[in-house]
């Protein structure tokens, strides 16, 4: 009993958590499979979608081969999100600008911002300032998310809209959010 | 030029993209999806008779695969094909390691092996006179791949793939001639004639 207490408390502070709200929006917009590179952020999301029988999550070799595999799950019929990093993103403008976009497949794009709010790697910080103008090239729904009150909104609805609307849309999970990677030496 | 052709591993007959493209799609009862790679691949795909079924790339260099294999896992009952270019596939190795992790047992997989990027201007690849497409695959764990000695054998083996128990990967070494058709090049409408052959789409 006091086990069970326990786990359902644990539970709903998880799901309260950044990566608890993804993983149930995810599985309430059956959202299936989540192919991912990881990121150090991502590592407590990237688990839980490992435990959960619901989804198909694996590792991938390159996003771009993510981003190519969601597109085809979802002209078959199953919905998908790609895990990313800031520098994960910047490899993708190929495939956006010549599947994603003009295919009009609403790919899912979670991204962990590096390089901003508190970084120490330089380059990490010049990667992460190409994001946006890519995004604002291809007249790309994009948003940033800083607050977890305003995450399930964010998320859900751009789901939503990106199913609704056949569009790509990034959400980028700024340190604000995720609390991001410090420097730890 | 073909300098692929001095590698003793791929001493196989040089075959033609289109025929064998066609040999394929005239084994296709079951409204199999077929994913035609960037370029020539998609192009002898569309030319080899316009199926509901087939998905042309109109960019996206080296995705034929991973492409098809969102289609098999969103479809496990359903046979999946995909056709890429050697320059392609070079793009997307590490995809090689990821299907024979994943191991759908619903996917074939062909490799046009020209040597060349023939599309633009027939360059040789950097694998063409040292690496072995077949043997790299074996090796990202793909275990059911190999290289088809002649027409008959592709068709062999195109068959033998349909009762795998797992991926399947068949190497051709082609000739050096461009595609035979030209894709009409309207993406929404692949898309959406695609999901409407998978059932996915009802039309409107
Ligand atoms: C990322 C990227 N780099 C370069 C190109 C230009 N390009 C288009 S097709 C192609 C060659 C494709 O070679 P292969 O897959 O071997 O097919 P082939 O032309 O030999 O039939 C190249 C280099 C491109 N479209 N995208």
């Amino acid at each position: 009993m006091a086990l069970a207490e326990d786990q359902s408390s644990l539970k709903s502070a998880s799901e309260k958590s950044w990566h608890g709200i993804v993983l149930q929006t995810l599985k309430r917009n059956e959202v299936r499979l989540v192919p991912y590179v990881p990121d150090r952020v991502l590592t407590p999301l990237i688990k839980n979608l490992h435990a959960d029988p619901f989804f198909t999550t694996f590792p991938t070799a390159r996003e771009e081969e993510a981003v190519g595999i969601v597109s085809g799950a979802w002209m078959g019929g199953m919905r998908g999100a790609v895990l990313m990093q800031t520098s994960g993103f910047a490899t993708l403008a190929n495939v956006l600008a010549s599947l994603a976009v003009p295919y009009q497949i609403p790919v899912i794009m979670l991204v962990s911002e590096r390089g901003t709010l508190g970084e120490f790697n330089y380059g990490q910080a010049l990667v992460c300032r190409t994001m946006r103008p890519v995004l604002d090239s291809l007249a790309m729904e994009h948003h940033t998310v800083t607050r977890l009150d305003e995450f399930e909104f964010i998320i859900d609805r751009s789901i939503k809209q990106a199913v609704t609307t056949q569009a790509p849309v990034a959400l980028i999970l700024s340190p604000l959010l995720t609390g991001g990677k410090v420097f730890d030496k | 030029m073909n300098t692929a052709t001095k590698t003793p591993a791929r001493n196989t007959k040089v075959m033609n993209r289109f025929d064998l493209t066609s040999r394929l799609v005239a084994k296709l009862k079951n409204e199999e999806a077929v994913v035609g790679g960037i370029g020539n691949t998609n192009f002898d795909l569309w030319a080899a008779g316009h199926r509901p079924q087939n998905f042309y790339m109109l960019g996206s260099m080296g995705l034929a695969f991973p492409i098809a294999l969102g289609v098999a896992l969103a479809q496990p009952k359903r046979r999946v094909f995909a056709l890429e270019g050697d320059g392609s596939l070079l793009m997307q190795l590490g995809s090689l390691s990821t299907i024979a992790t994943l191991a759908p047992k619903n996917l074939t997989m062909v490799v046009m092996d020209n040597g060349i990027y023939q599309i633009t201007g027939a360059q040789p690849t950097p694998a063409a006179a040292v690496s072995d497409l077949v043997a790299i695959a074996v090796a990202s764990g793909l275990r059911s791949s190999s290289w088809a000695a002649d027409e008959d054998d592709f068709e062999r083996l195109i068959d033998q793939s349909l009762a795998s128990d797992g991926p399947t990967l068949i190497g051709v070494r082609i000739d050096d001639k461009p595609g035979t058709g030209a894709t009409r090049r309207d993406p929404v409408h692949i898309r959406e004639r695609f999901m409407l052959g998978l059932g996915v789409r009802q039309p409107l």
